[in-house]
């Protein structure tokens, strides 16, 4: 398939389409004509990850927790079914387990083998989670990766990082922030970032 | 396998990058790729452990100088070839020439929010008694298959210790087992098992640094 990019395009065509444009264009194209795909079918779940299902589903979770101490207690005992009372489960989040952060213990999540993320309250997962630098690092030198991103933890803090091998899929709880004790769900729920709920960060002192 | 997909401890691939305005998709063919993946699975035709085995065999140079929605495309070419739903000639012509395979389902436009809500849980009633509890000593068998498993390489041989029970999930070293339907949907129990840094990477490393991997129980042996 290597020939592919060497097409001439007319005035009205993308000056360049990648290898992989063409390559996956014409795998949609032929898996379409067998019938075995349906393009709506495409177009639909494109929109559920770009507009419906990301990481504020998780934040709503979050705050919900920070403010509900019976549902925190849920989340914690079990996270699948407390997760789905907000009307968030499926695919890649069948079995759903909540970590919480604590002063002492530091919860990181990873997938050394693949890129098994909870899809349902994260979305997809961003380039950073699937590359090779954090699958090897993460395990290996927990504190090292949250310097990449720009955090330092206390000293005495204990990393706890979690290898998603299987369908498990886990959800970071991270500590609520100081200050934060007048803030609603809502507001609360604009502190929780993606990355906290994966280990990669924390939870927003302020808003940027 | 001990294939290049197994990536915990390695050294060498530098820092974390994050991105700081990451967008979703980074190619317009990304979101495609990403949704002709996760329809062809709804074909029913593999299971979630088959489309790993296909990613993980894909020749090493080319895993790793792949991206992540790239490889997706190359195993999914890979598991529509093998099962003759499109031929080599087909997919370089993108066109068809034979008529199409029988297929379990396919997802259809209406079908697609339940599909997803739904998922495809693991989790099996239990056929015997969880050999392991929690708070009990365990060691990752020091076991290389040459097939699909999930047993990362940076824990065998290494002692931990139970810290959950998750039940009875089906067995992906035997989940390949037929590269059609029907498939050994074999359940063995699953635990989090938590080892200490310095156990994993050496004295003086790991201090202060706990790492658990999901293992079934194949994959662990008793400690006296």
């Amino acid at each position: 398939m290597s020939d592919h990019h060497h097409h001439t395009h007319g005035p009205d065509e993308p000056s360049h389409l990648s290898e992989m444009d063409v390559r996956v264009r014409a795998l949609e194209t032929l898996l379409t004509r067998k019938g075995y795909v349906d393009p709506a079918a495409l177009d639909r779940i494109i929109e559920i990850y770009e507009t419906e299902v990301g990481p504020h589903n998780g934040a709503r979770v979050v705050a919900k927790a920070w403010s509900d101490a019976a549902f925190h207690d849920w989340l914690l005992q079990d996270a699948t079914a407390a997760i789905a009372s907000l009307g968030y489960s499926g695919r890649q989040g069948e079995h759903m387990v909540a970590v919480a952060n604590t002063p002492e213990v530091h919860n990181m999540v990873v997938c050394t083998l693949c890129s098994c993320y909870p899809w349902p309250i994260l979305g997809l997962p961003p380039v950073w989670y699937k590359s090779a630098a954090y699958r090897a690092k993460a395990v290996m030198d927990p504190r090292g990766v949250l310097a990449d991103f720009g955090v330092t933890l206390p000293e005495q803090s204990t990393f706890r990082v979690w290898d998603s091998t299987a369908e498990v899929r886990y959800l970071v709880l991270p500590m609520r922030p100081p200050g934060t004790e007048h803030l609603n769900e809502e507001q609360l729920a604009l502190r929780v970032t993606r990355n906290s709920m994966i280990g990669t960060g924390l939870a927003l002192t302020e808003l940027a | 396998m001990n294939g290049v997909h197994d990536m915990g401890g390695m050294q060498g691939f530098g820092r974390v990058m994050p991105e700081p305005d990451e967008s979703l998709f980074h190619e317009s063919w990304e979101s495609r790729a990403m949704a002709v993946t996760v329809a062809m699975g709804a074909c029913g035709q593999w299971n979630i452990d088959l489309a790993r085995s296909a990613r993980e065999s894909l020749p090493p140079a080319i895993y790793l100088s792949s991206s992540y929605y790239e490889i997706w495309i190359r195993a999914l070419e890979q598991l529509t070839l093998e099962r003759g739903m499109v031929t080599a000639s087909e997919l370089s012509r993108g066109q068809m020439q034979d008529p199409p395979r029988p297929v379990a389902r396919v997802l259809k436009f209406d079908t697609v929010d339940a599909a997803l809500a739904a998922g495809t849980p693991t989790l099996r009633e239990a056929t015997s008694p969880a050999r392991f509890a929690i708070g009990q000593h365990v060691r990752a068998r020091n076991i290389h298959p040459q097939g699909h498993t999930r047993l990362p390489r940076y824990v065998r041989g290494h002692t931990g210790k139970v810290a959950m029970v998750h039940g009875a999930h089906v067995y992906p070293d035997s989940h390949v087992d037929r590269s059609l339907p029907p498939f050994n949907t074999h359940a063995e129990w699953l635990y989090t098992v938590v080892f200490e840094g310095p156990e994993l990477w050496g004295e003086g490393a790991g201090a202060q640094v706990q790492v658990s991997v999901d293992a079934w129980e194949p994959y662990l042996e008793a400690v006296l």
